[in-house]
């Protein structure tokens, strides 16, 4: 199991678990806001993202949430799982609750993200 | 409050009993004969058999487990549940306009033309723009309209310009119909205080935005001070600023949004208007916008031409019809009883009392709800509930469910999506102080009864004929019966 202290975080929540795959998903902190899951629409294989725009789409009981791509790249796999069972996201998040993998195109816009430490303290700022 | 009507989830076909009746049709003879032979049914419809009386007990059971306006205190903000009088129902029950046959010529029509007509003129007035349709079906129709126009609009001038502006403060509907009009949404994040940061705002704007779409006053309840700043730049990028005017509940008799520098804005008439809230039936809404947008409105609108009422069909630049004829008129007829109703000088009163009672209700919670604004609110107020109840793993759901309990119904929850734990409250101007103080002590013992009995504060509601739901099965797997 990937361990949160090993990915880098965005703003808007999402993890990434930096490689030549990296694969993605939603903090444990968003899944707490977001409350219980129950849709999750995952991007296609094959499709290219670009960072920070829409590429999945997360549903709780309290609202649809737009799940934002952490880096440029290319979708290679995805996480049936989640699609059928949307409570993966709540109980999982960082492990089988993943969300996608991709190929980074620019493996350099992966280190600018936040590391686990840089997010604690992004998540307590949020707070208030 | 107790809810004394029990749960039957039984349908009335499913209630029915071979041979029973409750309705005789007086000459069924003749209505076969009307009916060309090869368009008869053979076997009889499968309707519900029932007595007059089983018929009657069904629907006044189902009506008791309503939750309605008329019943209770409806706090859902962002939707303005203010009264409907009953005086607008007289006026759109009237022969002429409720008979009135939609393809009668103009000649037969004077009266609901004229009507139109001043209804018209009258919006233009209250919002200090020029021109207005009365087509669209609701508030969200009202945006697509609105976008049409803009869209129109740019082609016209022979611009290409794809993208709409919307910040985080705004209705969901905004960014929906930006996409569904193949626009591409461009988010804005709002400052601290919930306001739109104007230099933010510089940043997402150029000759690709077609559009800003401001909600004012915005979700967090809160006027958008830099208004005219905003209005600027917008312009200055030779965009046009549409205001969603679904919380002008809070403006109207007040500010005039065209002084504001709005290009367009919408209405909605069961919100600041008085007409009834849909669910399913027939609603209006409106687009307002300047003169250099007024050749693309819908057609037909209404125009005076030698002391008759006309059908306007403008020119080639329109978008064409949102909707058949006139829109919903008889929604049209409702909200121009409430003006007429109403003089200027009391539109302003309506626009202070819903501020007042809002502030009110945000103050005397204060202790145990704070409030998202540290500031005044407009005519509603974003409250969280307290650290006390946070701390004992209560969340704005329990909250919401407990009131249930205590015979109100829950305010708008989880929205703004910008605020944590949301709890939305709009009062509107016609509830009384009475009510309002009843409602805050209702708050006042959902927090007690919570921090005394977190878990039973969970399982809220315990007087309503259905418990606590999984919501999660609820929205995957939905118990359907038909």
């Amino acid at each position: 199991m990937p361990k949160p202290e090993e990915a880098r975080y965005t703003k808007t929540h999402e993890w990434i678990h930096l490689g030549a795959e990296a694969s993605v998903g939603i903090s444990d902190h968003a899944q707490h806001e977001m409350g219980d899951v129950v849709f999750v629409e995952l991007p296609k294989v094959g499709q290219k993202l670009e960072k920070e725009k829409p590429c999945a789409v997360v549903e709780s009981v309290k609202s649809a949430f737009d799940i934002y791509s952490p880096v440029s790249g290319e979708v290679t796999a995805i996480n049936d799982a989640v699609t059928g069972e949307p409570a993966l996201l709540n109980q999982s998040p960082l492990d089988n609750g993943w969300l996608f993998k991709m190929k980074p195109s620019n493996p350099a816009e992966g280190e600018t993200l936040m590391n686990w430490a840089a997010y604690q303290d992004f998540v307590k700022q949020a707070a208030h | 409050m107790t809810c004394a009507a029990t749960l039957d989830n039984r349908l009335s076909i499913e209630k029915s009993d071979p041979g029973r009746r409750g309705l005789w049709c007086k000459n069924p003879l003749r209505a076969k004969a009307n009916v060309p032979a090869n368009l008869r049914r053979k076997s009889p419809p499968r309707l519900p058999e029932l007595s007059e009386f089983d018929v009657i007990r069904h629907f006044t059971r189902l009506s008791r487990l309503n939750f309605s306006v008329d019943t209770h205190f409806y706090p859902l903000g962002s939707c303005t549940m203010k009264y409907n009088p009953r005086f607008n129902e007289e006026a759109a029950a009237l022969e002429g306009f409720a008979a009135l046959h939609p393809l009668a010529h103009d000649t037969c029509a004077q009266g609901t033309l004229e009507l139109i007509h001043d209804l018209s003129a009258r919006l233009c007035e209250l919002c200090g723009l020029d021109a207005i349709t009365l087509q669209p079906a609701a508030g969200a129709h009202s945006e697509f309209t609105g976008l049409l126009l803009a869209k129109a609009y740019f082609e016209n001038k022979g611009e290409t310009r794809n993208e709409i502006v919307v910040p985080d403060s705004a209705h969901g509907t905004n960014p929906a119909t930006a996409s569904m009009m193949g626009f591409n949404t461009v988010n804005i994040t709002s400052k601290p205080d919930g306001r739109l940061d104007v230099e933010e705002l510089k940043k997402h704007i150029g000759p690709k935005t077609a559009v800003l779409m401001l909600t004012v006053p915005n979700t967090v309840g809160i006027f958008e001070t830099n208004i005219e700043a905003i209005a600027k730049a917008v312009h200055e990028a030779g965009a046009l600023l549409y205001m969603d005017g679904a919380n002008f509940n809070a403006l109207i008799g007040m500010v005039k949004p065209g002084d504001l520098g709005i290009d367009m804005m919408h209405l909605n008439f069961h919100k600041t208007f008085s007409t009834p809230h849909g669910g399913g039936g027939p609603g209006a809404g409106a687009i307002v916008c300047r003169k250099h947008l007024a050749p693309f409105l819908p057609v037909p609108t209404v125009k005076k031409e030698g002391g008759k009422f006309v059908s306007d069909f403008g020119d080639a630049r329109s978008i064409g019809k949102v909707k058949a004829f006139f829109g919903n008129t008889g929604v049209l007829v409702r909200a121009y009883a409430y003006m007429l109703a109403h003089s200027a000088k009391e539109f302003g009163e309506i626009a202070v009392c819903s501020i007042i009672n809002a502030n009110y209700v945000a103050a005397l919670l204060k202790e145990m709800y704070p409030s998202y604004s540290k500031e005044y609110c407009m005519h509603e107020c974003v409250l969280t509930p307290g650290p006390d109840m946070l701390a004992k793993g209560l969340k704005t759901l329990d909250v919401a469910k407990g009131l249930l309990d205590r015979g109100f119904h829950a305010p708008t929850i989880y929205f703004p999506l910008i605020v944590h734990e949301a709890i939305m409250i709009e009062p509107t101007e016609t509830e009384s102080k009475d009510t309002l103080d009843e409602f805050v002590a209702a708050m006042k013992s959902v927090h007690d009864a919570g921090i005394a009995d977190p878990q039973s504060l969970k399982d809220a509601p315990h007087t309503m004929p259905v418990k606590r739901l999984d919501e999660v099965q609820a929205a995957r797997q939905p118990n359907l019966h038909w």
